[in-house]
């Protein structure tokens, strides 16, 4: 095995039309090293990573890998120089119809240097080769697109083993895997870590990145602000690195009277992922619903909202039942759902931050079928200032919010709703520290107005910090119930991948 | 710079090669740029203008519908014989085609909403179907005063004079179906931009599950899309049957095609990027003043299909263009 190869990333800058996303910032990432970058959403770590993988152009600095200077002008560049990454959105970076093995050789399949003809047997036997290293158990003539989310990430990282990579980037690698799928990728980084290659990992999950990462660097507003080894840091320094500012208190949490029974649900099943789910939440009572990835979280807020038909069951609200036939009717009857797949479910990311705002309130809005221009902005000014979005004027696209912005688009277009019990599933996937606290903020206020809030997360630390009580699910069943104060993330996982009271 | 240049095309390019054509065809002829010229031009494009703003309403909700054609078609020659095979009075030869326009979108709505057939393979077959069904209707004859039936007697009626004066009469020395098309654009724009309905359409276009868990009933608004499609087809299928005088077979196939590159061209006015009332009605005036102009350089109209496409081609390229290039 060579040396361990040296990145180094010195005084890169990049602006974005008069903006300076990026501002003289210097890497260094090491062979057989697991180097994690963090910081806030917008804090730049992404454009940097996508500058090295040749994905955006740097205004100004250099990149030398092994002291020699590299020039990347283009993602084919940077593969040859052996920087590789592997995107979050998995699937753009596969061909479905294609089998694993094509898969993994597609940069060589797809590049004009070789042979003209494929010889299958061999590229078939070298796939099963790269995939028993990484002991990984995915047959290689199946097509990419029946493989499992997680396959799929982890025959991209096949892919980077077969081309001989020296650096390789891991985008959020974990946001969508389980816990077993996230061990398994774990034991595959420190096999690339063994094989010496400089591995940098990005995520927003701390407890994790103190686990591998071997380096940690932490960058905020466009600068690095610290590199440090991991054994020298605590995530309390990290948080503190990130937000510029100490972190008083993570979890908000007001104390608010808990009233009569708001929402109860019996018997609430559908399909596989939702058998028979049974709960109550009260006035100005958080009821966290926990679980891991594939529990059946999002499937049972749906289900409470109309999005899918329920198979049996019922769900009552203050003594009435509401009327499951479709969303629409269950926000007559005073339940909102705040989705997890905000861009895809939440908002309209082509429309503006006030027609976003309006889109509930249509009718109120409006005399006679017409709407009122007078209406809808104080409306949207109203809520933009209430929740703190950061937007320059209501008419911003809400594509061009950070993702914690438009979280607060999606709730706040239910606030004027009168809607007594909010669903919120996975509401900060993707946020930023910063803007998660506005919106436990938020959650707090509204248990304060009296509404109740299910809380969907696989969050454990959120559940304990924020909920007056904890429903574990797992398999599609509620099995086990904690009060606040009672139970601990090691509680919370046991129950949750299946474990049973003695 | 070159994203300026490019949004700037973008933007006001339709606009500035109006004005373009504009200035090279009055430089050209003389008689081009005349009140009556330019009101004939106007004329011309008012039948494709109500067919293109109802493609424009089943493109709004993320749809398409290909059987606006073939249901000008069918509206045209069931106005004609409404009056020339059965004498019946006038408000009923102007609903009865509206009737069947709106029934030739609730089949596109019933595949696409229930049967869940992509929109454009739906219409696609409902446009032959329709196709069909007219040429069936008349037994693939055009209908005209006094026709010889297939029984080998005449039939007993005239198209009316006061239903060719809707295609046909002027008002205040402006041609009726101009009065009627700016009326239809005029409230098709307010109605897109000011009414509970109208946000409603556009949102369900912008994403349409988003819009169903905001509270909308996306299925409900995508049925009356393609209600409002076939229906603004047959208003341009009546208007053809007043302006020509006689029910056409086929009167409605080449509309298709003006009327979808009208839509496109329209889709970039003044940066819309979405398909839009008022760009539409400025991407039928483009190829009206095109097709005019032309035809006043004795250029064949055999030939101006190829001017069509050459317009339709440049508005998606322009279109794509500046969409593919918003997504980096």
């Amino acid at each position: 095995m060579a040396a361990p190869s040296v990145l180094e990333m010195k005084r890169i800058a990049k602006a974005f039309a008069g903006v300076q996303a990026l501002d003289e910032v210097d890497f260094r990432a090491q062979g057989g090293e697991i180097h994690a970058l963090l910081g806030a959403n917008g804090a730049g770590k992404s454009t940097l990573m996508k500058i090295l993988s040749g994905a955006y152009a740097a205004d100004g600095g250099s990149i030398e890998l092994n002291g020699a200077k590299l020039s990347i002008g283009s993602p084919a560049d940077a593969k040859a120089a052996g920087i590789h990454c592997v995107y979050q959105e998995v699937d753009t970076s596969l061909v479905a119809q294609m089998t694993v093995a094509e898969n993994i050789f597609l940069d060589r399949l797809a590049s004009s240097r070789g042979d003209a003809f494929v010889k299958w047997n061999g590229l078939y036997e070298e796939a099963a080769k790269a995939l028993k290293q990484l002991e990984l158990d995915i047959p290689v003539r199946k097509r990419a697109g029946e493989l499992t989310l997680a396959e799929k990430q982890l025959v991209l990282i096949a892919r980077v083993l077969v081309e001989d990579a020296k650096v390789v980037i891991l985008d959020e690698p974990t946001a969508p895997l389980s816990m077993e799928e996230t061990e398994r990728l774990f034991a595959i980084m420190n096999r690339l870590k063994e094989a010496g290659i400089a591995v940098i990992f990005i995520s927003h999950r701390l407890p994790e990145v103190f686990r591998m990462s071997d380096r940690i660097s932490v960058m905020r507003d466009g600068r690095m602000i610290l590199t440090e080894p991991a054994s020298g840091l605590t995530p309390a320094d990290v948080i503190r690195a990130m937000l510029g500012r100490s972190f008083e208190e993570e979890y908000p949490k007001r104390s608010v009277a808990i009233g009569e029974t708001l929402l109860t649900v019996e018997d609430l099943a559908a399909g596989r992922r939702v058998r028979g789910v049974n709960l109550d939440v009260r006035r100005g009572e958080i009821v966290a619903v926990v679980g891991l990835v594939g529990a059946g979280k999002t499937e049972l807020s749906r289900l409470l909202f109309g999005a899918d038909r329920a198979e049996r069951g019922r769900v009552l609200l203050g003594g009435k039942p509401v009327d499951l036939s479709s969303p629409a009717s269950a926000i007559r009857d005073g339940i909102a759902l705040v989705p997890e797949e905000r861009r895809k479910e939440g908002i309209l990311v082509k429309e503006s931050v006030l027609h976003n705002l309006s889109l509930t309130m249509l009718r109120p809005l409006s005399r006679f079928g017409f709407l009122s221009p007078a209406a809808e902005r104080s409306h949207a000014s109203g809520l933009i200032g209430q929740l703190g979005i950061k937007a320059a004027s209501p008419y911003q696209l809400t594509a061009t919010l950070s993702g914690g912005n438009q979280q607060k688009v999606v709730i706040g277009k239910w606030l004027s709703t009168g809607a007594e019990v909010f669903v919120l599933d996975e509401p900060t996937k993707g946020v930023d520290i910063g803007a998660k606290r506005d919106i436990f903020n938020i959650i707090g206020e509204l248990a304060e107005m009296g509404k109740g809030i299910l809380y969907l997360t696989c969050e454990f630390p959120e559940a304990l910090g924020l909920a007056d009580r904890i429903l574990v699910m797992c398999d599609g069943r509620i099995v086990k119930q904690f009060a606040r104060g009672e139970a601990t993330q090691e509680d919370l996982l046991y129950y949750a991948s299946g474990g049973r009271e003695e | 710079m070159k994203n300026k240049v490019l949004d700037f095309s973008f933007k006001y390019g339709a606009l500035i090669f109006i004005g373009i054509i504009l200035l090279f065809f009055s430089l050209y002829n003389e008689y081009f740029f005349t009140y009556s010229n330019l009101t004939d031009i106007l004329r011309s494009i008012s039948i494709v203008t109500f067919v293109a703003i109802g493609v424009t309403i089943s493109l709004m909700v993320d749809g398409f519908d290909l059987s606006a054609g073939s249901t000008v078609s069918l509206s045209t020659v069931v106005t004609a014989t409404l009056m020339i095979w059965y004498e019946l009075p006038l408000p009923v030869v102007i609903v009865v085609p509206l009737l069947v326009g709106a029934a030739v979108g609730l089949l596109n709505s019933f595949l696409i909403v229930k049967v869940r057939i992509p929109d454009l393979l739906a219409t696609l077959a409902v446009m032959y179907i329709v196709s069909g069904l007219h040429r069936t209707y008349t037994k693939g004859y055009s209908i005209y005063n006094n026709m010889q039936l297939a029984d080998g007697s005449k039939a007993p009626g005239k198209m009316y004079d006061s239903f060719l004066w809707i295609g046909q009469g002027k008002l205040l020395g402006v041609p009726f179906p101009v009065i009627l098309m700016l009326i239809a654009v005029i409230a098709a724009h307010l109605f897109f931009k000011y009414t509970r309905w109208g946000r409603q359409v556009i949102m369900t276009g912008g994403n349409e599950e988003a819009a169903r868990l905001s509270g909308l009933r996306v299925k409900r608004i995508r049925v009356w899309a393609y209600v409002a499609s076939g229906v603004f087809a047959a208003i341009g299928g009546v208007l053809f049957a007043a302006r020509v005088g006689s029910g056409q077979i086929d009167a409605g196939a080449p509309l298709l095609m003006e009327s979808v590159a009208a839509v496109f061209v329209g889709y970039s006015v003044f940066g819309a990027g979405r398909p839009n009332i008022v760009g539409t009605f400025v991407g039928a005036v483009l190829t009206g003043i095109l097709i005019n102009g032309l035809t006043m350089m004795n250029v064949q109209y055999y030939s101006t299909d190829i001017v069509k496409g050459g317009v339709l081609v440049l508005a998606l390229a322009v279109t794509f263009i500046h969409l593919t290039r918003r997504k980096v």
